[in-house]
């Protein structure tokens, strides 16, 4: 059975969601610790969504120092499966294993709905089994997912075919009216070249039951977990 | 100087000497200061006992009743649901965003403290006009402050109303609920009872934030010059709190606790005292040891600080260690600063000094209680006027309904909560209640809060009556059983005849009404002095109910399901516009009495709604209250997109038919396959029914009166709140 770890910093809230939903789709959930370097033979890892450190100094910008990441970063390097949901993605960016950064939402104000989002590359390990187009519902929580970056930086993102997901309509079309926090491109995910690093925003760990909602995170969750054991070079 | 300085703290001149006969000699300061936020009337009830112990606390469900942190009840299979509920109405007026979200971090520390995980939150917010400046200053901070608290914690804000009135403008009732889930075996007292264990001091450092927040702040009037308290105001840090509620529940789970209590109010002086005089016994503490924020803290600035995000753990010796490792390894500050002592005396001691030697007791239990004179007004509430009688436009009077504050969607607050985190929410913002699944079972625990300060206003017996049976009503529209209440009463000075008179009232309406329905009290707040001048807010006990459904894969919601299914109005609809919204709204008045209540009518209507969602034969079902029938067809059909055609009752006119707030209806359909076992069961039960349409279409229809697309309808229900904020014309 996949082992998929799940990362608790201090301050983290969905870590207990995502080993739930780890559980539900049939991998093996593992509770990590962030003081912890020992990635305790995990075959993917979670940076689960909350507020580390409080978000304090900026939000992810302690927990890249966290004894744990630097494994993570060991662990992304060798092809490991590394996936960040919000909290998790912001880690992700602040530690460069993504590129650009979250700021605080156009309207300034934190935002917990359920979106659309569209899949825009196939190349990542959590968006192998879909098409291009594909739509998922999906719901956000947060008050810094303004993804930015420089515009060379934003190029490039677009040139390499690195974004994972946008915000989109029901239909999959891609407007300024579905921008939920005002990112460049309604970027809502990225990918690494090597597709094996995903970060997004939107929480699919909170979208794979449907005693509670739509269910369009599992996909992404169920993908992690049965090419998780394929990954590791 | 000790005179003076004793008015200065909130006490009478009888109330220190009856400080100077429990002690057999003057106070010390710092006793005084300790004195003066224990027998505040927010610490101890002083006004409110007499009348509260009227309230039916007890019955089977009840595991923990009033007097504890919070209130407990059995939901089966060994599982308790542990809830509360508070205010934090002085905070908020004065500094909206740090009194809104400490006054989350109070309320989950009260769950904490009895050993259960927070696992949901509702916010009932009560504020003045949004057209005002100041009101909207007041409005956003409060959201802002619980979302930001509450998402940071991780604890998902899940429901509670918000309300929009006049008397609300100098004095917002803020109020915050809160639910935990624990094993009923597992429950921790806040005592201390056994000789020699220690009192460990868990998480924020102690500072001068806070001070007096109870006495001078909670229990007086906001008045001019009120903004000089904000220092009495505590800053929140929520990750502070997640650290402690993570760690705290990992102590409970290990047995490493025999005791522990949240400091709150009062700060380390109701913790020490309370818990001490709870377990018979008396404590020695050493203020030295009080991990401090600042260097040069007074003895009584450290007694009576109300920094937040503290608790006190009640620890045997042989358990420390494992203790302190906990805390450690979360990275929080630890200090045993005490430890129980036989004898029934708390003593500190500063700086090798003793500087507080008192009775426990007479500090937490023997506080003054008053029978405070009550009167009734004698000035006559002007009557309703007939609106049948006017000439107003139905269809535009129903969009004025829909786009009235109290009435329109909350979407702009709700958006801003984090209602998913914990991955139990079945049903969230917006609803009749929430549902909140038990980890680990099928069940669901369902929350509603309500509370109606224009009927209050009107007669504050029939307020508090209607708030329990609206609030009992939303949890039965759901399939759950209302079980027990919390309950926050918001209301002006106490020393007035005729707020005591109105709190008296409405005590006796709660009491009636809880007893009606079989839902005890387990616990709640009363939060008086809510006035600024001559002006009071209106009596608004706000009443958090809970439920519990079996499965929570049978609960039943408010959008219409399907095309076709009947729509069926239970209960009967006379012509009562009395405090409704409608009467605010249309006709610009606020008169005559509130709807009739027949309490036995009320709960048959809870049983059958319960029965027949058991019975799997709801479609949906909606509670009808707060602007009649037409608010509810409404809302249903604005829940899903699917509209309706209905004929209204020919006997009423159609205003009647529509915005009437009679009591004891709700709106409920049923597939036509369910529609013969649904309407036998709706005979048998004895309430009312009559079929009024069926769901179709894109419009709400009502025949031979008006049609309207719902894609208006929802613009003006959606727009009317983001308009206000942003001083548009909705």
């Amino acid at each position: 059975m996949t082992k998929v770890g799940v990362i608790t910093f201090p301050g983290s809230n969905d870590d207990r969601d995502a080993l739930h939903a780890v559980e539900l789709l049939g991998g093996e959930p593992v509770s990590l610790w962030h003081a912890d370097a020992d990635l305790h033979g995990v075959d993917a890892v979670i940076l689960p969504g909350g507020f580390s450190y409080g978000d304090y100094l900026r939000t992810g910008a302690l927990a890249r120092f966290a004894p744990a990441l630097a494994s993570v970063r060991d662990f992304a390097e060798r092809g490991g499966p590394v996936l960040g949901i919000c909290n998790g993605f912001q880690i992700l960016c602040e530690s460069g294993l993504l590129p650009g950064a979250l700021i605080r939402n156009r309207s300034l104000r934190f935002i917990c709905c359920w979106v659309d989002i569209r899949v825009e590359s196939t190349d990542a390990l959590i968006t192998q089994d879909l098409r291009a187009g594909d739509v998922l519902r999906i719901p956000v929580k947060h008050g810094e997912g303004q993804w930015v970056a420089s515009e060379d930086e934003v190029k490039r993102v677009e040139d390499e075919g690195l974004v994972a997901f946008r915000y989109c309509g029901p239909d999959g079309s891609i407007d300024d009216e579905h921008n939920v926090n005002g990112s460049v491109g309604n970027i809502a995910g990225l990918r690494n070249a090597r597709g094996n690093v995903a970060g997004l925003m939107p929480h699919p760990e909170h979208a794979v039951d449907a005693d509670l909602g739509p269910t369009g995170g599992k996909p992404l969750l169920a993908a992690l977990i049965a090419h998780a054991l394929e990954s590791v070079g | 100087m000790t005179e003076l300085l004793y008015r200065q703290l909130g006490l009478t001149d009888d109330e220190y000497q009856r400080v100077c006969d429990t002690l057999g000699r003057e106070p010390n300061r710092n006793e005084l200061a300790m004195y003066s936020v224990m027998w505040s009337e927010h610490c101890s009830y002083k006004s409110s006992r007499v009348h509260l112990r009227k309230l039916p606390t007890e019955g089977p469900q009840v595991l923990v009743g009033p007097g504890s942190d919070a209130g407990a009840v059995d939901i089966g299979d060994g599982m308790a649901a542990v809830f509360k509920i508070e205010s934090h109405s002085h905070p908020s007026a004065i500094e909206p965003f740090q009194g809104a979200a400490t006054g989350v971090g109070g309320i989950v520390r009260d769950i904490v403290s009895m050993g259960a995980r927070p696992i949901a939150s509702l916010d009932p917010l009560h504020f003045g006009p949004l057209t005002d400046a100041r009101n909207r200053w007041i409005f956003e901070g409060v959201v802002a402050g619980i979302g930001q608290y509450g998402n940071s914690i991780g604890v998902p804000t899940v429901g509670g109303e918000i309300s929009f009135a006049e008397p609300h403008t100098a004095n917002p009732a803020i109020n915050v609920m809160c639910l935990g889930i624990a094993p009923a075996d597992r429950l921790i007292p806040s005592r201390s009872d056994t000789e020699g264990n220690l009192l460990v001091l868990i998480g924020a450092t102690t500072g001068r934030d806070g001070i007096g927040g109870v006495s001078v702040l909670a229990s007086a009037t906001i008045e001019e010059g009120s903004e000089e308290n904000r220092p009495s105001v505590q800053i929140g840090d929520p990750f502070t709190e997640k650290l402690v509620i993570e760690a705290c529940l990992e102590l409970i789970e290990g047995d490493l606790l025999a005791g522990l209590q949240d400091l709150g109010g009062a700060g380390l002086t109701c913790a020490v005292s309370e818990t001490a005089a709870s377990g018979g016994m008396g404590a020695e503490i050493d203020l030295d040891l009080v991990p401090k924020r600042e260097a040069g803290l007074e003895a009584f600035e450290v007694l009576t600080s109300e920094s937040q995000e503290r608790m006190l753990a009640i620890v045997e010796p042989a358990k420390l260690d494992a203790v302190l490792e906990i805390c450690r390894r979360w990275g929080l500050l630890t200090a045993v600063i005490g430890k129980a002592v036989p004898g029934g005396r708390v003593t500190a001691r500063m700086d090798g000094e003793i500087v507080v030697d008192v009775p426990a007791r007479s500090l937490a239990d023997e506080g003054p209680l008053y029978e405070r004179p009550m009167q009734a007004p004698d000035r006559a509430r002007p009557s309703a006027s007939d609106p049948t009688k006017r000439d107003i436009d139905v269809r535009e009077a129903f969009l004025r309904v829909l786009g009235a504050p109290n009435i329109a969607s909350k979407r702009w607050v709700h958006e801003q909560y984090d209602s998913l985190v914990q991955a139990g929410t079945v049903v969230g913002p917006g609803a009749d209640a929430a549902i909140i699944r038990v980890p680990g079972t099928q069940k669901g625990v369902a929350l509603s809060s309500d509370g109606n300060g224009r009927y209050g206003s009107l007669d504050p017996y029939l307020g508090a009556a209607h708030a329990v049976a609206e609030a009992a009503r939303n949890v039965a529209a759901t399939g759950a059983k209302p079980l027990a209440i919390t309950n926050c009463m918001n209301f002006g000075n106490p020393e007035r005849p005729e707020v005591m008179w109105q709190f008296a009232e409405a005590v006796r309406g709660m009491s009636d009404a809880c007893l009606a329905f079989d839902t005890p009290v387990t616990g709640g707040n009363v939060s008086f002095y809510n006035e600024s001048g001559d002006s009071a807010i209106w009596p608004t006990p706000v009443i958090g109910m809970l439920g519990l459904i079996d499965d929570y894969h049978l609960v039943v919601r408010t959008g219409f399901a399907g095309e076709g299914h009947g729509i069926y109005l239970l209960g009967e609809t006379a012509a009562e516009f009395g405090g409704s919204e409608f009467a605010e709204v249309v006709l610009g008045e606020i008169a005559g009495t509130p709807p009739a209540l027949g309490l036995a009518r009320e709960h048959s209507l809870h049983e059958l709604l319960i029965d027949a969602a058991a019975k799997g034969l709801l479609a949906s079902s909606h509670d009808c209250s707060d602007g009649g029938l037409a608010v509810t067809l409404a809302e249903c059909s604005m829940a899903s997109g699917l509209g309706f055609d209905v004929a209204l009752p020919g006997d009423l006119h159609p205003l009647e038919a529509l915005f009437s707030e009679s009591a004891s209806r709700a709106v409920v359909t049923a597939t036509p396959e369910n529609a013969g076992a649904l309407e036998s069961l709706f005979d048998g039960a004895g309430v009312t029914w009559l079929l009024i349409g069926v769901t179709k279409g894109l419009e709400m229809k009502f025949a031979g009166v008006f049609s309207i697309d719902i894609e208006e309808v929802r613009s003006t229900y959606e727009d009317a709140i983001p308009a206000l904020l942003e001083g548009r014309s909705a």
